[in-house]
């Protein structure tokens, strides 16, 4: 069973050490490490197709790596058994890049699926109307309750998205391309959000993208996965200096 | 030896996906009757799937009753048989024809319907955001709609068998002036226990086989709306061509044990 740590400010949340991962003769992920400390922003940036969506579904176990250990919160994930890695799931909140928003239930309804497993983190008194409006007043859209994902706008479904991953109150939000397929303002609106919500809530962030806009505003940290290894690490400024070519060209609009 | 080549390599992909089936199948089988049960899906399911095929099973039920008389009328009548009418068709539609016609139409409507439905979900990572959340998905989606179809079908037989027969009377009561009541009884007069037991028996089975292959088509549903479009339509033909397989192993056994 899972064992919660206590975790202080520099604590590591998230661990992942010599992921390896492939499909047939593709070699996506080749010993891939990185760390995620508490209350961080870090940035993924990635080719299309380098591995990143790989890595962040290995990372809540959606896929199997082929070795390599994922440590969150102090937890293997590789080594626990299906109720332990429910159970930890709770506390990791993953903004899918389509928004993934069920179709045939209203935005109410969206809302509530993910408490119907997890009533024992809020204790046996859970009010789930609350938990729907708290979690709706934080992306400004309350008036959508009772709205089927088919009448909402990209940027809505995107910010009812990000609700559905706030309403289990994460300790890390996993954001796999958060403003891919919006229009900048919108994508502007939506990494604004993820700002206040990563300081009202003090979560850490671990932001899978290719938006250089997103990244100059939001990174604390980066990372820039090239040939399923962490290529470079740094701030956004160390980064954007450098004069290697591989990684000049993720700076070049 | 081209052709060699792909019949060897579309026998294997067939076999494969045969292997697949069978552990999705016992994977079912396994979490059937495993905690927690998603009640209140399966009953949103079964409503869904009964309700909403009531009308296409009824008219075609209709349509076989009234077909089924018409053709088969003037052959008895040259015969000096057509008496015989209502137990011909009474045995006919209830013993094979309205089982086999109404998991056809369901086929079309219930598992094309859930290929697709779960298809798309999967494209959309809709499967995979119900994980994350901690939400079993193959007993949420799958579970529910295998039960749903397997537990509705039978129920949809009954109702397409009674519309069939009704058709058929009405039929025989504009050409032969035959009463409601006569009809009826020289039905049920023809009708066995061993006639009706085997066939709901294979109603269960037809549902198991539509839910389960529409399902499995449509949870691992290829990337891209033309993988949701493939999933749908080799719902309907994977499905089609096993019922067939499991009527033609339903009546062997049936046969065997009338001999017995």
């Amino acid at each position: 069973m899972i064992e919660k740590k206590n975790i202080s400010t520099q604590d590591i949340v998230l661990h992942i050490k010599d992921l390896h991962k492939s499909f047939g003769d593709n070699h996506v992920l080749n010993g891939f490490n990185m760390q995620l400390y508490q209350g961080e922003n870090l940035v993924i940036m990635g080719k299309s197709g380098s591995g990143k969506s790989v890595m962040i579904k290995c990372l809540v176990g959606l896929m199997e790596a082929d070795s390599g250990s994922i440590s969150v919160m102090g937890n293997d994930i590789t080594k626990l058994d299906q109720e332990a890695l429910d159970i930890l799931r709770a506390d990791i909140g993953f903004l899918f890049q389509g928004s993934a928003l069920y179709d045939s239930m209203t935005v109410r309804e969206n809302l509530e699926f993910p408490l119907r497993r997890h009533t024992k983190k809020f204790g046996e008194a859970i009010d789930t109307q609350t938990l729907v409006i708290e979690a709706l007043e934080n992306v400004g859209l309350v008036d959508a309750i009772d709205l089927m994902p088919s009448e909402l706008s990209g940027g809505m479904k995107r910010r009812i998205a990000l609700a559905r991953t706030l309403i289990l109150q994460p300790k890390i939000i996993l954001y796999d391309e958060p403003t891919s397929g919006l229009d900048p303002i919108t994508a502007k609106e939506i990494i604004i959000l993820m700002q206040d919500i990563q300081k009202k809530y003090n979560t850490s962030s671990l932001i899978i993208t290719h938006d250089v806009d997103c990244a100059r505003v939001i990174a604390d940290r980066m990372i820039l996965l090239i040939d399923g290894t962490n290529y470079a690490v740094g701030t956004f400024n160390e980064l954007s200096n450098q004069e290697d070519p591989k990684i000049k060209a993720f700076f070049k609009h | 030896m081209l052709g060699f080549k792909s019949i060897n390599a579309q026998l294997k992909a067939f076999l494969i996906e045969i292997g697949e089936l069978s552990y999705f199948t016992s994977r079912f089988l396994k979490e059937a009757f495993k905690r927690p049960f998603e009640f209140k899906e399966l009953l949103k399911q079964c409503y869904n799937m009964g309700n909403r095929s009531l009308l296409l099973v009824g008219i075609t039920g209709f349509i076989i009753g009234l077909v089924l008389t018409l053709q088969t009328r003037p052959t008895l009548t040259e015969f000096g048989a057509v008496s015989w009418m209502p137990s011909m068709v009474g045995i006919s539609i209830v013993r094979e024809i309205g089982p086999i016609i109404t998991a056809l139409v369901c086929a079309g409507r219930i598992g094309s319907g859930i290929g697709a439905e779960l298809g798309s979900m999967r494209v959309t990572e809709q499967i995979d955001a119900m994980e994350v959340s901690g939400t079993n998905p193959f007993k949420y989606l799958v579970v529910t709609r295998v039960l749903a179809v397997t537990l509705m079908l039978p129920l949809l037989v009954i109702l397409g068998d009674a519309i069939a027969l009704f058709g058929s009377y009405l039929v025989e009561h504009v050409k032969g002036n035959v009463s409601f009541t006569l009809f009826f009884n020289q039905v049920f007069d023809s009708l066995e226990f061993g006639d009706i037991v085997p066939a709901t028996v294979k109603s269960f089975f037809f549902g198991l086989a539509i839910g389960i292959v529409g399902c499995f088509k449509g949870y691992y549903c290829k990337k891209g709306t033309a993988g949701v479009g493939k999933a749908a339509n080799s719902a309907v033909v994977f499905t089609s061509l096993l019922l067939f397989v499991i009527d033609f192993i339903a009546v062997f056994v049936t046969d065997i044990f009338y001999d017995l």
